[in-house]
This record gives C-alpha cells, structure tokens and sequence, in this order.
C-alpha cells in the first residue's frame, strides 16, 4: 500500500504538470453542493459508532445540546445556555421554538430519551456510553433538563457536545432502520436525510424551516473518495466541488492554481512519540555491542537528549512540506488546558550529546522504533527521518513500520502479560473533545483501568505529582481554575518528557474557486461551514 | 454427466469447508481489531464493553464455535463496522462489481480477440508487431497507476468522462444496474477499461498463439481447397478452435475480476464489493473478511463448473470420454 500511494502521487503531479491546458467543467446547478470525504462512514445512526465520519455527517441532521465553534470551543446550539448549581449539578435551558423535520416540537423530553438510547446501541464497535455513564438526566419543565453527577464533573457540556439529540419516537428505532432513513420524524439540524448509499455517498437536502435560517444549497451530496489522487483528480475534474484532506505534496499545487480555493487550520492532532517507561530492560534496546542494558529511556536526560535530537522545523518543512506546526505539548497554543509557557523544544544536536554522555551513555545505544504505516500523514517518512537524527545523535537505530491493525494492537497489548511490546513508537492523538483533560488523562496518566485513567499510555508513564494535577482538573468545576490546573499538568509532563511531542497537522481542504470552506480544527467537513464567495 | 457433477459438488463443499477454517483463524491472528473500531479517547471500561458487546473477549475457539453455528444455518455473521450481516453487505455491493467485471470481460473479447486473430494470421506484419507490444505494455504497467492515467487524460484533462464513481441505477428484476443510461456508460468506461487493460493482452496474446497453430492445421488447408471463403476459414474454422482455451482462461479471470477488483475499485471510487473488502482489511472487519472469502471460494467452485460445462459443449470430445468412463 505503501508504494501505491507514493506513486500515485508522483504520477498525479508529473501529470498535473503534463497538462498545462486544465479545464474544470461547470457544474450542473450552482445550488448544489458535491463534497468529497476521505474516510467511509460506518452508519447514520447518531448513536452506533463514534467515529469522525459518522459524528461529522450525524452533525448536519441530529443537532447536540452543546455545538463546538470551528476551535472546537463550545457554543450554544439546541441548549440556549447551561450553568453548574453546585459542584455535582448541572443545568441546561433548551431552546424553544425549535421543530423536528416532520414539525414536531423539540422539547426535553427527546433529551431525555436520546440519553437512554445514546449508550445502549447494540452491538456498537465504539458506543457514546463513556459520555453518558454516571450522569442521572431529569427533566424540570419542557425547557429546563437537569444533569446530577456523584462526583464534581467539570465536562458534562463538553460531553454532550460529542452526539446529537434524536425525537423520543425515534429512541427504538435500530441502527438499520436509522440507515434507511426509517426515522421520518428526523432531526433538528440544517440538512434532512435524503439518500444513504453505504460505503459511496450520503445525500442531503436542505431543512427548510430550520432555526438557524436557510441552507444556501439545494442538495449535498458527500461522496466516499478513500484513494487521495482520486479525490484530488475528482475536484480538477470538476465532479466535486470540496475535498477534505487533501495530501500534503499536492497542496502547494493546487493553491497556485487560479480556478481553485485552498482553506487551513491547526489541526488537534498532535504526531508524538511514546517511550517505554516501565520496563528495567527494553525488548528494542541493546548496548552497541548487542548486549542487554538497562533501560536508558527511565533516565530524564537520555530523553531530553532524545527530544533535543530531532529537527522539528526540518519536518515541519521537508516532510510535511509545510503543512504542519512544531509542537511543543499535546495540543496547539490557544487550546482550553495548554500551557503559554511550553514550546518546541528546539533542535541542538551537540547539547543532546552533552546530555547523553552526562546520563553514561556516550557512545549511545541500539534501538529500534516502531510506527503505523499510512495512518497518518507521512508517518512512514517521520519515522525514518527521526531515525536518522538519532542514529546523528549516536543512537543505532532501525526502523520498523506496520499496517495500523497490527501496529496499534502490538503497540497496545502486545507484550508479555498484555503489556505495550515496542520500546519507542510514533502515534498521533486527536483531542475530540478540543481540551487538554483527554488527552493527558489517556496518554500519560499512570494506567489503572478501574479508575479509566491511562488507556492509551502505551509507554506506561507514571509521575505521582501529574496524576494529582489532572485529577484535581478533573474536579475543578470553575473554567478558569480547571484551565490552569490542566497547563500547569502538561507543564509537568512535558518537563518530565512523559512523551516527545513533534508536531501538529494542518486540516486542508480545497474547492473551487467561489466555495469557500470555513477551516476547523476537528476536521470534521461540514456543509453548514461551506457558503459561496 | 450427473456423477460428475455430484464429484465436483462434493469437492467443492469439502474446498468450501477448508477455506472456512483457514481464514477464521487467519483473520484472528492479525491483530485485535477493537483498536481499530473503538474512538481513540474511550477508558478501559469501555474497551472492554466493547469487546463483550461483540464477542471479542471469548477465548478463540468459542467464536468459532459460535461462528460454525451460525454458519450452519447461513449467517457468517455480523460486521463489526457496519453491524448489518456480512453476507448482506457483500451480496448488496456485488451488483457493481458484477457489472464492471461484465463490461470489462466484454471489452476484453470485443478488442482482444481480433486484434489477436489478426496478430496470429498476419505475424510479421507491421501492426501485428505494434499490437504485440502494446500487449507487453498491458501486462506489465501496473493498475493503479494507468487508472490514474486515464482519469487525467479523461477527466481532467479532456473533460470526456466523469473521474470517479458509479452512474444512476435502475433496478431490473430485482438487480440493480446503471448500465441503461448513457450517464451509467460514462461512468463504467474508464474503470472498466482500466480493469479490461491487463485481460485485453491476455487475450491477444491467447488468440494469436492459438490462430498461429489453427492456421497451419489439415482441416484449415482443407478448406481452403474446399473453396470456402476467408472470412468463413476465420470466422467459423479458426475461430471456434481457438475459443476453448480462451472460455477457459476468461472463466477464471472472470472470477478473479470479481473477486479482486479492488485496487480499480478503489482508484475510481467505484461502490464494489472490493472497496468493502480493502475497507474490512484496514479496519480489521473480520466477519467482513471471512464471508467474502466465502462468497469468493463459491464464486470460482461455480465458475470451474460453469467453465467445464461451457467447455464440454464447445468440445464433443469431452462429452465422450465422459460418456465412456
């Protein structure tokens, strides 16, 4: 697979430059609006799987209480407003006014049915249940729902930003009726169901008597184009009109071309690398000479030297070809829970070899890296260049990429008694939720699956003072208070190099020219963000 | 002729029920495709939910067991993406496939075969050379990349046909076609050609070889001397001699146009079945996996029987020693 893409993209552009003579065809109706999506969708059932595609496409017909901004900060959307009465209580004032597709009314008690089906969707590959779980949902009057929590919970707005409210006479209808469109009552959102075809396209058509105003497209169509040439040929062709995605090689292409828009963001994404810390001796760590030693990723400097070692403005530039931002902790600056006063560590090779010769490691060590092969953007080509800084560094390293099935649950579970089995590997992480609590408490938090803290530490870090950091964020109900609370978490981790954070995605999109696409950070593509010029 | 097609049935169901244990337990040591399904953020908990829900966390040979059960009565499970039947999705899905693989398998005799006679009865003429090599050149560029090709000559560049995608269907007795429609044509061209591209040299190159031995054989000689017109010799003499061999290949490679269409599939965002395969691959769908594995292993067992019968009335001598044994 790996070939096959590179090469195709070398084609397409050796061919973009073969045809100077491009014609993009006019399009049908001015009305209508083609977007080109890079991943499949599992359903449009708002319920079944969380997973991008899915909440993304869900968005446009079943509307959440809380709405995320193209920063991913919440916004009113079928709840007008929401405070917390006391630390364990929350309340939500739902707006009035607002109709179902069919015309029936929106009132509270389809926010109370949409929570009693949101977690018990059988057979869910990945259920909404984490977001509903412990959450006692009463309704006050038709405008007026209250949420009671045991423990004080800071996130319950950001929680039910995650999926979309669906009419109480819909709360038994299943998954494949969802599919078929058997949910006639609809949602409250912009767009209305109109055709599902799985695995190639969703259509959409506007709601006419929509709160937020009209639509200004007679009919969506969101079409599955998974192979990236693909996509981006289809929008030179004129058969689309927005692509998502668009590979990081054909982007400075297609902004110098007159008849299409190019739109960007920082993306949530951070591209890191997860070190083991919990073994005494690493299964990818050899001396020099091939023989066992202790696990020098457990000493600080060998870390700091490790961070220091790798050139993030040479990424940034050569691999990403731009599209992509040093980073310096696990979401961009500006995010709910970052830190103003971490940055990118900056490259300097000859400190991170003072740093390595003070930790007893002067002439380094052999190691092997790990990393996902096409998961994401050009991590086989990030791997191998890390390699190189390190083996600059004195470090022998080798490389070794998987296919994302088998990768991710090696990288896991892989190792003697379930344990992570790689000594060092790339990954990437989304904060889906737009703030930092997520992403410290899965990666980096000491592992304890009773308390759900640590899930997807694959390097099991461990530093008692940062487990009491996020778990005071993590009942600190006050915004101002939780924000700084969660900096001054990362701050520690990051200090304590917990894991080597590289970069940030760019989210592209491109259109032609006269479509503009408003640019988020959760690179959802919606049609309600897309309005002609 | 009943025995032998009780004899091939009978090895086909024990191919059939060896392929089933191999893949389950192939698709099982790949790797847990709970990564794969459930959103990054989720705790512990909730993998674990997850995994009961689908019945990922039972020790390996009771999912079989289970999935045997099942089997036994024609249910090879649900997909774990989709949680709709397998088979379903898959049956649901080949209507497209089967339609490009048709039009590509016609296109394939349509300009093959007379490229191939003509390259075979006239060998050292100038285009019989040129055809030859173009034929090298189909077997060896590789199908993603001249799909690509063609979508930038095509679509991009000349504006003819449509880049990706399938046209608007009808459905006729029950199946679902977009080929009644010139929209459907347009957009079955290019990846149907790209698909044909490698069968087309086959064929040639099938077609010459054979039309270069029939050529030389007594009975066309003879009827040369019988007087019978050329285009007869070609059309009736040749021509029904050379075809065995290629019914043969062709049933296979019809199989293997159905069954592995999937980098064509995918170049043209053409809505298949191997689309859905590639898609269960890389998100680890196991059901998905193995019921199309299935449907796969019974498409080529009723091709090979297809093919052999085809094959017996194309050829009376096999109808004899058939007859005889």
């Amino acid at each position: 697979m790996k070939t096959f893409s590179a090469n195709g993209l070398k084609a397409l552009k050796l061919a973009i430059l073969a045809a100077p003579v491009m014609t993009i065809a006019s399009l049908a109706s001015a009305q209508e609006l083609k977007i080109g999506l890079s991943a499949e969708l599992s359903s449009l059932d708002p319920h079944y799987h969380n997973l991008t595609p899915n909440n993304m496409l869900a968005r446009h017909i079943y509307e959440p209480l809380v709405g995320q901004d193209e920063k991913q900060a919440l916004k009113p959307l079928l709840a007008e407003s929401w405070k917390a009465i006391d630390d364990t209580t929350w309340e939500f004032k739902l707006r009035k006014n607002v109709k179902f597709h069919d015309g029936t009314p929106f009132t509270a008690d389809d926010v109370i049915a949409t929570m009693q089906r949101a977690p018990n969707v059988p057979k869910s590959p990945s259920s909404f249940s984490a977001y509903v779980r412990g959450k006692e949902f009463t309704k006050v009057d038709d405008f007026t729902v209250r949420v009671k929590t045991a423990t004080p919970a800071p996130l319950v707005p950001t929680d039910l930003s995650t999926f979309g409210i669906i009419p109480a006479k819909c709360k038994d209808t299943t998954t494949e009726d969802f599919n078929l469109g058997k949910c006639t009552t609809g949602g409250t959102g912009a767009y209305k169901q109109a055709e599902y075809v799985a695995g190639d396209r969703v259509v959409l058509t506007p709601n006419e008597s929509y709160w937020g105003g009209k639509e200004p497209w007679s009919k969506v169509t969101f079409r599955m184009i998974t192979s990236a040439p693909t996509r981006v040929a289809a929008l030179l062709a004129g058969d689309l009109d927005v692509i998502e995605n668009v590979p990081t090689s054909d982007v400075a292409r297609l902004k110098g071309d007159a008849k299409l828009s190019v739109a960007s963001t920082v993306s949530n994404r951070v591209i890191y690398f997860h070190m083991d810390h919990f073994r005494e001796v690493s299964p990818f760590i050899k001396g020099k000479d091939g023989s066992e030693i202790k696990n020098p990723l457990r000493n600080l400097k060998v870390r700091q030297a490790l961070s220091m070692a790798i050139n993030r403005p040479g990424i940034v530039d050569r691999i990403m070809e731009k599209e992509a931002i040093p980073a310096g902790q696990l979401l961009p600056d500006g995010f709910f829970g970052t830190s103003k006063k971490l940055k990118p560590v900056a490259f300097d090779l000859n400190g991170a070899k003072k740093l390595l010769a003070e930790a007893g490691y002067p002439n380094g060590f052999k190691m092997k890296l790990h990393g996902p092969t096409n998961r994401y953007l050009n991590d086989t080509k990030i791997i191998e260049a890390v390699a190189q800084m390190f083996s600059r560094l004195g470090i022998e390293t080798e490389v070794e990429t998987l296919p994302s099935a088998n990768f991710f649950t090696r990288a896991s579970q892989g190792g003697q008694g379930n344990v992570p089995e790689f000594s060092f590997i790339l990954v990437g992480w989304g904060a889906g939720t737009g703030e930092s609590s997520d992403s410290l408490k899965a990666l980096l938090a000491t592992f304890d699956p009773a308390k759900g803290m640590g899930a997807t530490n694959r390097g099991r870090y461990s530093n008692p003072t940062f487990d009491a950091k996020v778990d005071e964020a993590l009942r600190t109900v006050d915004d101002a208070k939780r924000d700084a609370a969660l900096a001054e978490a990362m701050e520690i981790s990051m200090n304590d190099v917990g894991l080597i954070p590289t970069h940030y995605q760019l989210n592209t999109w491109a259109s032609r020219k006269g479509v503009k696409v408003l640019a988020r950070t959760d690179e959802y593509t919606l049609a309600t963000g897309i309005r002609k010029d | 002729m009943l025995a032998f097609i009780l004899r091939r049935l009978a090895q086909a169901l024990f191919v059939i029920a060896a392929m089933l244990v191999i893949v389950f337990f192939g698709v099982n040591v790949v790797g847990d495709p709970i990564y794969m399904l459930i959103s990054p953020e989720m705790d512990q908990q909730q993998i674990a939910e997850t995994a009961r829900a689908l019945g990922l966390d039972r020790p390996i040979w009771e999912q079989f067991l289970v999935f045997l059960k099942n089997a036994a009565q024609g249910d090879l499970g649900r997909s774990f993406v989709h949680g709709e039947s397998a088979i379903k999705l898959i049956l649901h899905r080949m209507p497209a496939t089967l339609e490009l693989a048709f039009v590509a398998l016609v296109l394939a005799i349509v300009i093959g075969l007379p490229l191939g006679l003509y390259a075979g009865l006239k060998p050292e003429s100038r285009l019989s050379r040129f055809i030859m090599a173009v034929s090298i050149l189909g077997f060896s560029l590789p199908t993603f990349w001249v799909g690509l090709m063609l979508i930038l000559t095509f679509a991009v560049g000349l504006g003819w046909l449509p880049a990706t995608g399938r046209g608007p269907t009808v459905s006729i007795l029950g199946l679902e076609t977009s080929l009644l429609s010139l929209k459907g044509w347009q957009h079955v061209a290019l990846p149907a050609l790209n698909l044909a591209l490698l069968k087309i040299s086959l064929v040639i190159r099938l077609a010459r070889a054979g039309a270069r031995e029939a050529a030389l054989m007594d009975y066309v000689k003879f009827a040369r001397a019988k007087g019978l017109s050329q285009s007869r010799i070609i059309g009736v003499h040749i021509l029904k001699n050379i075809m065995i061999p290629i019914v043969t290949v062709l049933g296979l490679e019809f199989g293997s146009l159905v069954a592995f269409s999937v980098v064509t599939e995918t170049i043209f965002a053409w809505p298949g079945m191997g689309r859905l395969l590639l898609e269960a691959i890389t998100r680890l769908d196991r059901p998905v996996i193995v019921a199309y594995v299935m449907v796969v292993v019974v498409l080529f067992v009723t091709i090979n029987l297809l093919v052999d019968l085809v094959y017996s009335a194309l050829d009376p001598r096999v109808r004899l020693t058939e007859a005889t044994s």
